[in-house]
């Protein structure tokens, strides 16, 4: 009886906040949007929600970039022979898809983008808690990026995206240095964003936004952010000393001058298996929110969910050295890493397993977003479990630098990552721009990538297996077959990717101007205007509910078809 | 095992059938998770779709059911690591009486070298049912030896050794890859190995020219770089008689114990105040940059053909060797 009042209060207090949106919306309410015009506006802008749009622009430019170097690389692959593009050329290609890619791309896209538009929102705080600081991480970004762009301008770099020693500090002639500087840049953005979180995860929540009642979206980013702020620093170390032992010859990693080749093995992954995980966390916080709200459920088991998120984030840096079975470590350092990696399996099925009963009893209907995230699940299920066969050492042996590795990890930076961040982006994309996208395009384009991802990198499992290399030019014949399935695969997902970025653009000018909750959702970024006013609320809110309310919330909202603007 | 589907690599040696069974193992629990998860998802999703008048039913979550589904697939996941570990094991761990191929890999080609002293390039032949043992380095950057068909891969790491050993149990011609990415021709580092029925395997080798023994080789630079003037079988030498002392244990300067293997001879020929032996003073000068990878080898072999009592010198100990634990 008293939870019902509790709850009939909030409804209450949520129908005036309502209320209040509606009436401004048909003014000329003042948004973040069109708070300023003028290019100054943007670029000296601490207006988190601002910063998040730069960051949308420049990892998208990225994304394309690093997109049109995989096409090559699928188009070079169409026959065995190396016909397109020289051998140098082709190592050049593959290594800047990688760096472009999760350097300038999957690292920052989610919490630099999403997250720093919603982690105020979703709190109820004005902004992050350092807006300058906020700002220097797109800068540093960006400083990175234009590093990144002079190097490919300057006749790229063909390191590997992983920069193994002596090759890269002592045998290639290209641009190893400018590509280092970047990536450390692009490394510090990334640490300067994770403290934020962390910070404003601490300090900025709304009265009554208990721990425990955050949303599991701030939750993943609190997990992403520690990985962070606590591994980039190791990659950046690795990368000066990479740098170092180019310029000016110390014998750190190479042999013939005194070093280590495999220490570099150990600091690179030492950052770059947890960054793994900075890729896929944000990616499972956005799971959660779309999972609930087209269940209308709360969701199953919130504590093991955190639980979970922060169990991946410290369980992920204690299995780097599974990148090394073959490297030539001692075999008990090997049998204890394999042991560590299958811990770590056991958070990520929890995950899978409680979307999966979210969805029991639920009220289920199928938008776009939706759509992403049912993807998601089924290619994350699959790339975690092939990442079973990875952390086996027997099978380990045999198909580690193999195409069986180029499928794993696809499937879940390309098959889980990306098609969490296209899922979250249409799921708050009328909050970002005020607009409806066209919901029929949306779910075509999500059916479309599914189709395109599955038909590029499932044959690489078994192309692995049959023992094909990675990073190979040219290849002997049988592996033809399934390459140009894979190939094949790859322009159907080229189309799919385009087809948001058509539609999101048009439907800025076009597209229907949303409501303040377009999805009926629970979160208290759904409570303010769409899109936001500067200071994110009209009044300071205050929360006196768990996350995932959803049995005060109704249906998702029937929509007429036409999704333009009259 | 396996061979004959469409898709799926040959498999020629002892080791292949058991990481084919560990993979079909492998697939056969991931498939059934996979088609689970989708089975219970498209019933969800098809059972519980929205409906007039239905609202959907809060569920707090559950302790019972989260630790279940975490407990049943972790038992099933130690299964994967104990029978993969097991594997690895009998892989990292080479017969004693392995026959040896030295292999020296360098951008963008493999060279071997046989006991018998016979070289190949890019080619590597190998009898079928025998143990092989391959002592790999690498002259530039790291490189890595892959024999799909053996389902075996080992990184050939330059300034040390590395080892990998297979038993080949079907005559043929399989792929030798080079798996680790190692600069412009890395995809054109393609060799084959090639096995023979032991019959044809020792006919081959006398017939490829090889000129003296590999440790033939190693003794006499052992002479010429002056090796023997402190490394003497008299209790006299500069250096530890090393007579008998591959693959024992020895007591070094600082207290530690180390084996003797490949990796400890090279480095104390290259770097030989790294390791000293207890009683002896760090005097020797280092040979880096005087000796080859090749030369490397055939004193690594010449060391080695010292540590078996019959092959002429008796094993002699001195107080340099540790004793036996």
């Amino acid at each position: 009886m008293e939870r019902l009042l509790l709850n009939l209060k909030v409804e209450k207090v949520r129908v005036m906040r309502m209320a209040t949106a509606v009436v401004s919306d048909s003014g000329e309410r003042e948004t973040y949007l069109n708070a300023g015009y003028g290019i100054k506006s943007w670029l000296l802008t601490v207006d988190h929600k601002r910063i998040a749009l730069l960051y949308l622009m420049s990892i998208t430019f990225f994304f394309f970039i690093g997109g049109f170097f995989a096409l090559l690389i699928r188009l070079e692959l169409l026959t065995p022979s190396g016909d397109l593009v020289q051998s140098d050329t082709y190592n050049k290609l593959f290594t800047m898809h990688g760096q472009v890619m999760v350097f300038f791309f999957l690292i920052p896209a989610v919490p630099a983008v999403l997250g720093n538009f919603l982690i105020p929102l979703m709190i109820g705080a004005k902004d992050l808690a350092f807006p300058r600081i906020n700002l220097l991480s797109w800068y540093l970004y960006i400083v990175g990026g234009i590093l990144m762009v002079y190097t490919i301008l300057n006749g790229g770099v063909d390191t590997g995206w992983t920069f193994y020693t002596p090759l890269s500090t002592e045998f290639l002639k290209t641009n190893v240095v400018s590509a280092v500087v970047g990536i450390f840049f692009a490394g510090f953005s990334s640490i300067f964003t994770g403290l934020n979180f962390i910070v404003t995860i601490h300090r900025m929540r709304a009265p009554g936004m208990t721990w425990n009642r955050l949303p599991l979206f701030v939750w993943a980013h609190y997990a992403t952010s520690i990985i962070q702020v606590l591994g980039t620093p190791v990659l950046a170390i690795s990368l000066v000393l990479v740098g170092l032992e180019r310029l000016l010859h110390l014998g750190i990693f190479n042999p013939s001058l005194g070093g280590d080749p495999l220490l570099f093995q150990h600091l690179f992954w030492f950052y770059s298996h947890p960054a793994v995980y900075i890729m896929i966390l944000p990616g499972m916080g956005i799971i959660s929110e779309i999972v609930c709200c087209f269940s209308r459920k709360r969701i199953f088991g919130y504590t093991a969910m955190t639980l979970a998120l922060l169990g991946i984030a410290v369980i992920g840096f204690l299995v780097w050295a599974h990148h090394m079975f073959v490297a030539g470590i001692s075999v008990y350092a090997a049998l204890i890493f394999s042991l560590l990696s299958y811990f770590v399996a056991v958070p990520s099925a929890i995950k899978v397993f409680n979307w999966t009963a979210t969805m029991y009893k639920g009220s289920i209907t199928y938008q776009t977003p939706m759509l992403y995230a049912f993807g998601f699940i089924g290619l994350f299920t699959i790339g975690g479990l092939t990442g079973l066969f990875l952390a086996s050492l027997g099978v380990d042996v045999h198909v580690h630098d193999t195409y069986f590795i180029i499928a794993h990890f696809h499937y879940i930076m390309v098959g889980g990552m990306v098609m969490a961040y296209l899922g979250g982006m249409h799921f708050w994309w009328p909050k970002i721009s005020g607009r409806m996208y066209p919901e029929g395009w949306g779910k075509l384009a999500a059916l479309i990538v599914f189709i395109g991802f599955n038909l590029t990198f499932f044959p690489q499992f078994i192309l692995g297996y049959m023992g094909m290399p990675r990073r190979y030019h040219s290849y002997p014949p049988e592996f033809q077959i399934l390459n140009v399935l894979s190939t094949a695969g790859a322009t159907i997902l080229a189309v799919g990717y385009l087809l948001p970025m058509v539609y999101f653009m048009w439907s800025m000018r076009y597209g229907k101007p949303a409501p303040a909750n377009p999805w009926n959702a629970a979160g208290l970024e759904w409570e303010t205007h769409s899109p936001p006013p500067t200071f994110n609320f009209d009044e300071q809110p205050v929360v006196t509910w768990e996350a995932y309310n959803y049995d005060d919330m109704g249906e998702v909202p029937e929509r007429e078809e036409s999704p333009v603007a009259h | 095992m396996f061979g004959h589907l469409p898709f799926w690599p040959e498999s020629a040696s002892t080791n292949a059938g058991n990481v084919d069974a560990l993979y079909i193992f492998l697939l056969l629990v991931s498939g059934i998770m996979t088609v689970l998860i989708f089975t219970v998802l498209t019933a969800f999703a098809v059972r519980f779709r929205r409906r007039k008048g239905q609202r959907a039913e809060q569920i707090e979550g559950s302790h019972h059911l989260e630790i279940t589904w975490s407990i049943i697939p972790f038992c099933v996941m130690l299964v994967f690591y104990i029978w993969g570990a097991v594997i690895f094991f009998q892989e990292r761990t080479p017969p004693r009486d392995a026959t040896e191929v030295y292999t020296v890999a360098k951008q963008w080609m493999w060279k071997f070298e046989h006991e018998g002293g016979q070289r190949e390039i890019n080619e590597l032949h190998v009898p079928a049912g025998r143990d092989v043992k391959m002592i790999m380095t690498s002259q530039d950057v790291i490189h890595s030896f892959f024999v799909p068909a053996f389902r075996i891969k080992q990184d050939v790491v330059p300034g040390r050794y590395t080892t990998l050993w297979f038993h080949a149990t079907k005559p043929g011609t399989y792929h030798l890859f080079c798996s680790q990415y190692c600069g412009t021709e890395h995809s054109g580092m393609i060799g084959w190995v090639v096995v023979m029925e032991p019959s044809e395997y020792e006919a081959w080798m006398s017939g490829a020219g090889g000129n003296q023994p590999l440790a033939v080789t190693g003794q006499k630079l052992f002479s010429e770089l002056g090796c023997v003037t402190c490394h003497r079988s008299d209790t006299q030498g500069r250096g530890p008689d090393l007579a008998g002392v591959f693959g024992k244990p020895v007591l070094l300067a600082d207290g530690r114990t180390v084996t003797v293997d490949e990796n400890y001879v090279r480095e104390s020929i290259l770097e030989p105040g790294a390791k000293v032996v207890q009683g002896f003073k760090p005097v020797m000068p280092t040979f880096q940059g005087q000796v080859s990878d090749e030369q490397l080898n055939a004193l690594v072999d010449y060391v080695k053909s010292l540590a078996a009592p019959p092959s002429g010198r008796p094993a002699n100990t001195n107080g340099a060797a540790a004793p036996q634990p």
